[in-house]
């Protein structure tokens, strides 16, 4: 008779992977199961759409191009910024979602049982960023039909720009998820949420930086979402890019790494 | 090959029942609040063990703490053979834990709750799908289980709870007040619940605020007030560690009452009733030594009742509170 060999142990990896995506599939569920908070949240960026073109648009289009642009020039100007919101207001979902799902009882349950550690916040995260996704394909979808085109841009532009709004709703996704963590209530969570909708508005998002006031240049140039929108609107529309390429880059792998940390360093925390 | 081998070693330890869970010294404080001030456990595998306690005592932080969802200041423990420190995760494959809040997603159905855990068990589909529906059967949930959990009453929830803990076939399972907010009819269906469990062979941990419960359920019992265990026991032993138990005789006429409370030592008389108390621990020793003495003496009790403390007196005597005199209802 000889020591009878443990039970080879799955790889750490792929039990990683495997709860990871046990997780994801319940926060798809969730989403699922109850829209409602998807749609409200995708509503904001399709109505600001439809506000700042329909409405504001006239007025709004005087602004930019030397003021000979027309309603058509000027979706084209805002497309690219709606699209990153869109991932902004997408995220505030995943930090109430976080908070909420972390005042229930199954997270301790979840914890009390050999699952991998990191499967949890994974699961919200590759939620989050499908979610994101599906949302960016809506709302430029309504961009496109409301004519919207993009013009000249090659397929190689195309990949890169889908590459950018993946990287950017991970890195959203990641700091949400951190915001979440650290309400302690979903009210509170969506409170510390609000800047991922609020600086999309004071950003290029809608109208150049060169035209607000100078004092307040330097926070609309220095913030994550103008880096990034002007990198899309560079690649989708062919204008300038310059630095905002790196930038962007930068801030979204900054703030992806930031929000793991954060998110990791509080979920890892003994619950009160 | 290794020469470590031992032939005998598959027969060696049947006598010994190991511990499910041993705790040693165990500590943890919130602030400059001490809620657990070194508490040593020893649960026998395949037993069920209660924790007694007023609301505060430190229940449920010791439940969190043997179920590695907190880490203790000090001390050590084992569960299921595994340290809790340096091997929570072989904790975790060997447990189950019911909190005294449901554990349930009450978004999903009652069904995809119970698939849930069977993926995170790793289940096969096939697997997952048989130990789900055989569950939901067992604990009386097959009609509502593709109802959204949130809709389910407490009771439901309370044995979705159980079903979901189940899945993973745990040995030792922990039960932190399963049975607070219940009503008397769920209360009673999760103490079968229990029963069941046991007869399985597994090991139950359970935190109580109801002497009742614990004098049901457990085969030992031990008291936690303010961070310390003040006695642990069975519930026999437990109310033999109390004054209060008296025999208590009733005569037919004042002749038989007036030669008996001769006879007796000791006696408190009730001249009213013809009733007489005697201190005693109800033990078979000392009813002996009160029948010989009547028998001898000719004298024959027209009534012959035993007061053993219950738990209650146990529990107001340990835990520091007034002992209420004694009730009515447990003297007849």
């Amino acid at each position: 008779m000889s020591t009878p060999l443990a039970p080879a142990r799955p790889a750490r990896i792929s039990l990683a992977v495997r709860d990871s995506s046990t997780m994801l599939r319940r926060n798809l569920l969730h989403a699922r199961r109850y829209p409602s908070m998807t749609l409200n949240l995708l509503l904001t960026p399709v109505m600001m759409l439809l506000l700042f073109v329909y409405i504001f648009g006239d007025v709004m289009s005087a602004g930019i191009g030397g003021g000979g642009a027309d309603r058509s020039a000027y979706i084209a100007y805002i497309v690219p910024g709606l699209l990153l919101m869109t991932i902004g207001s997408t995220t505030i979902g995943t930090a109430v979602a976080v908070s909420m799902d972390m005042t229930e009882g199954i997270i301790a349950r979840f914890r009390t049982m050999s699952v991998h550690r990191g499967a949890v916040l994974v699961g919200h995260v590759v939620g989050s960023v499908l979610q994101s996704v599906a949302s960016v394909v809506l709302v430029g979808a309504v961009a496109v039909a409301i004519g919207f085109r993009s013009t000249d841009a090659t397929v190689l532009e195309w990949l890169a720009a889908a590459g950018l709004l993946g990287l950017f709703a991970l890195a959203l996704t990641w700091i949400a998820v951190g915001m979440g963590l650290v309400g302690p209530n979903p009210e509170a969570a969506s409170n510390n949420a609000m800047p991922l909708i609020l600086l999309p508005l004071l950003s290029s998002a809608f109208v150049p930086v060169d035209a607000m006031p100078g004092w307040f240049r330097p926070i609309a140039e220095y913030q994550p979402f103008t880096p990034a929108i002007e990198t899309l609107r560079g690649l989708l529309l062919g204008t300038e890019i310059g630095h905002n390429g790196w930038l962007a880059v930068a801030w979204c792998v900054g703030l992806a790494v930031l929000g793991y940390a954060w998110s990791k360093s509080r979920f890892d925390r003994d619950p009160k | 090959m290794p020469s470590s081998v031992m032939p005998t070693s598959r027969h060696s330890d049947v006598p010994h029942v190991p511990a499910a869970v041993s705790a040693t010294g165990l500590r943890k404080s919130y602030g400059d609040r001490t809620v657990l001030d070194g508490i040593d456990l020893h649960i026998p595998a395949g037993s069920v063990f209660a924790l007694l306690g007023p609301n505060g005592a430190g229940k449920t932080t010791t439940v969190r703490i043997l179920s590695t969802l907190i880490a203790a200041d000090g001390g050590q423990a084992t569960v299921a053979g595994h340290d809790l420190a340096t091997d929570p995760q072989a904790v975790r494959a060997a447990i189950g834990v019911t909190g005294q809040f449901s554990a349930v997603d009450g978004l999903i159905t009652g069904e995809e709750n119970m698939l849930l855990m069977a993926d995170l068990h790793h289940l096969s589909r096939r697997e997952g799908r048989r130990v789900a529906a055989g569950l939901l059967e067992r604990f009386d949930l097959t009609e509502a289980a593709k109802k959204p959990a949130s809709t389910y009453s407490g009771g439901m929830k309370r044995r979705l709870d159980i079903a979901m803990t189940l899945v993973g076939d745990p040995r030792v399972i922990f039960l932190d007040e399963p049975t607070t907010g219940l009503d008397p009819r769920s209360r009673h269906n999760m103490w079968q619940i229990i029963r069941e469990l046991v007869t399985g062979g597994v090991t139950v941990f359970l935190t109580t605020q109801y002497l009742e419960e614990a004098d049901e359920l457990a085969d030992r019992i031990a008291v936690l007030n303010d961070g310390r265990i003040a006695a642990e026991g069975t519930a026999e032993e437990l109310k033999r560690l109390v004054p209060g138990g008296h025999v208590r005789l009733r005569f037919a006429g004042p002749a038989a009452y007036r030669s008996a409370a001769g006879a007796l030592r000791g006696v408190v008389r009730d001249d009213e009733s013809l009733t007489l108390q005697i201190p005693s621990d109800g033990s078979q020793r000392a009813l002996r030594s009160v029948l010989d003495r009547l028998d001898s003496a000719g004298i024959e009790a027209d009534e012959l009742t035993v007061h053993t403390p219950d738990l209650d007196d146990v529990f107001f005597a340990l835990t520091g509170g007034v002992v209420p005199t004694q009730s009515e209802e447990t003297v007849r």
